[in-house]
């Protein structure tokens, strides 16, 4: 037994800890996951998800005069795609999705009662924070990216053959759905780091999930300053085809992307060492909850 | 509660451990678990308080009504909540260092609750894989786990659709997977059958013998005297005495002696005669005539004057029994409630 102990308390090599804490992080992936795509929730983000690929399938498809007015007007067409992908798809289904799948990453465990198995685990846990932080990141990446996939999929069939492998291939068509995508993933870098915190300091994060929503809805009325600190704020300034933010909205300069994405990153950066933070002195008390 | 307080604190005996100081000193401290002058409180309301308490390796149980700090003690040894006060070292380390901690200690607490849709195998073997063990290793190890608790046939059935005392069964192979030296069960006997209890009780049983520490936790007294080598009794977020059962009955012969059940002939005359011992404080003719009831405040003298009125009188003694050398009693003494079984 003392041999045991003594091992446990011996440091090991950095070296080691890494390939240990990237093992870790492998498994909390490898179960939460499958949790979060198999599990009774993960069919309501399902449902939510695929709300904007449904839309733009019954826009081309179900109506023809608007799939006749995306062929005949392409730059209109892509305005109005500009508007669904920042309005629907970034502000609405990233922002609620990301505060579903993360929020529940703690909070859902506390509900059920479970969190305790990975605090009696041989885990550190701010390994525990990176390794459900990526899980949410996985999750949230597949399914909106799939989202905007789709949606832009939609967009393309409905404009004529071949006019529209010809914009996708020759022309900046690719560009734009790749950035689309990275914007959509930055989203939920930066949503879910947010929501994440949000979750495990908050019994109740339904409130300050609603005054963060508040808040980066009315980014567009902020001053400069304000503005700035607020994710939509960078993911608005990347978007290929900025939506019209409408009259009221304050002008401020673009964000260069050389500084918005490593803006995004470092602030996602600060938020999980808060959370890194918080979760060590983190007290299992289902009873109060 | 400060009076409440400062009364329960007057009613605290001294403690008294099962092991001599000298012996206590003499193991290893990193073969122990201590708490030095530990209080919780949860705002106002007290959890533990000022908890000095030493636990050598064997079986420890922990004994108290609802509400009493069991909980609260084993959530502080396994760092699931801090200690306002105090420290607390497991084997040497301290509870919030998860990662080295949970290597040697296990803990199988309350909650009858699972991560959703795992079967049983899946639930041990992912933890296993959280803590970082290859998979070969963790596929062998959580095999070995569910053969201890005898799931085997049911390892691959969700979690689920478990019944009572199989869901108990898999938390209990989940918190010896990793053959930890340190078990600690939360009332681990609930809803199991007879025969599981039986076999479970082995299980601990042998742990115990390879050397390892078990902290165990139950309202069912009888099973607890039966298994236990140390006793903690704990009431109100005090401990209220530490040891073998023995040992701490002894502690509470002055204010409650020893009752000692006779069957012989003669017992009236027997009575008479006895009483004129110091060692006597009360005897009592059993309703059947055919006994009597003894009250001793020091055992040894009692039984040692027992034997002399055999050999001198010639007295007929069918069977001598200590009616409340138990644990039962022990906490009927110390914490007040009704005994029974169950606490």
């Amino acid at each position: 037994m003392s041999s045991l102990v003594e091992a446990a308390a011996k440091p090991a090599t950095t070296e080691l800890q890494w390939g240990l804490w990237w093992r870790q992080v492998r498994a909390i992936l490898r179960m939460e996951v499958k949790k979060n795509f198999w599990g009774k929730r993960a069919l309501l983000i399902y449902v939510f998800a695929s709300i904007p690929v449904l839309l733009m399938f019954l826009l081309t498809f179900a109506d023809p005069d608007s799939a006749a007015d995306i062929t005949k007007n392409w730059a209109a067409a892509q305005e109005v795609f500009a508007n669904i992908f920042e309005a629907l798809i970034l502000r609405t289904m990233v922002f609620f999705g990301c505060a579903w799948i993360f929020m529940n990453l703690f909070r859902g465990e506390v509900v059920d009662k479970s969190l305790h198995y990975y605090f009696l685990s041989s885990l550190r846990r701010e390994v525990l924070v990176a390794g459900k932080y990526f899980s949410g990141l996985v999750t949230s990446v597949i399914l909106f990216s799939l989202t905007t996939g789709g949606s832009l999929f939609f967009l393309y069939l409905a404009r004529d053959y071949p006019a529209n492998v010809n914009f996708l291939f020759d022309g900046p068509g690719l560009k734009q759905c790749l950035v689309y995508l990275g914007v959509t993933i930055l989203g939920c870098i930066g949503y879910g780091a947010v929501f994440m915190f949000i979750g495990l300091f908050f019994r109740n994060p339904i409130i300050p999930a609603l005054l963060v929503y508040g808040w980066e809805w009315l980014n567009f009325l902020l001053p400069p300053v304000l503005k700035k600190i607020s994710i939509v704020h960078y993911l608005h300034t990347l978007a290929p085809v900025p939506m019209n933010e409408g009259p009221l909205a304050t002008v401020v300069e673009a964000t260069s992307p050389w500084l918005a994405v490593p803006s995004l990153l470092i602030f996602t950066a600060i938020v999980l060492a808060l959370a890194a933070v918080k979760i060590r002195k983190y007290e299992i008390s289902y009873g109060t909850e | 509660m400060e009076s409440q307080i400062s009364n329960l604190e007057s009613q605290t005996p001294v403690l008294k451990s099962p092991f001599a100081p000298s012996v206590m000193e003499a193991i290893d401290p990193s073969h122990l678990i201590v708490f030095r002058d530990v209080s919780k409180f949860y705002g106002e309301i007290l959890g533990v308080n000022r908890v000095n308490l030493t636990i050598a390796p064997g079986i420890t149980s922990l004994v108290g009504p609802n509400g009493s700090g069991k909980t609260t003690l084993m959530n502080l040894m396994t760092g699931l909540i801090q200690p306002t006060r105090g420290e607390i070292r497991v084997l040497g380390v301290v509870p919030d260092d998860p990662q080295s901690m949970f290597r040697f200690v296990g803990y199988c607490g309350q909650f009858d609750s699972f991560p959703r849709g795992m079967s049983g195998y899946e639930f041990i073997y992912s933890f296993l894989l959280v803590q970082g063990h290859p998979k070969k290793e963790a596929e062998a190890m959580t095999w070995r786990a569910i053969e201890r608790v005898d799931l085997v046939e049911a390892a691959h059935r969700k979690v689920a659709g478990y019944s009572k005392g199989m869901r108990q069964r898999i938390r209990l192979a989940q918190s010896i997977a990793h053959d930890p030296a340190v078990i600690i069960l939360d009332e681990p006997l609930n809803g199991l059958d007879p025969m599981a209890r039986d076999e479970t009780k082995r299980l601990f049983r042998q742990l115990a013998k390879d050397g390892l520490h078990l902290i165990i936790s139950s309202h069912i007294l009888h099973e607890l005297e039966e298994m236990s080598d140390t006793i903690v009794l704990i009431n109100n977020g005090y401990i209220l005495a530490e040891g073998g059962v023995s040992s701490v009955r002894e502690e509470k012969m002055e204010e409650h002696p020893m009752q000692i059940m006779i069957r012989c002939d003669r017992p009236a005359e027997f009575a008479s005669r006895i009483f004129a011992s110091d060692s006597v404080v009360e005897a009592q003719l059993h309703e059947d005539k055919h006994g009597l009831f003894v009250k001793t405040r020091n055992a040894d003298a009692f039984y040692m004057l027992l034997n002399r009125m055999v050999a001198e009188n010639g007295f007929n003694v069918e069977a001598v029994a200590p009616v409340d050398d138990n644990l039962n009693a022990v906490y009927h003494y110390l914490i007040g409630s009704g005994g029974g079984g169950q606490a």
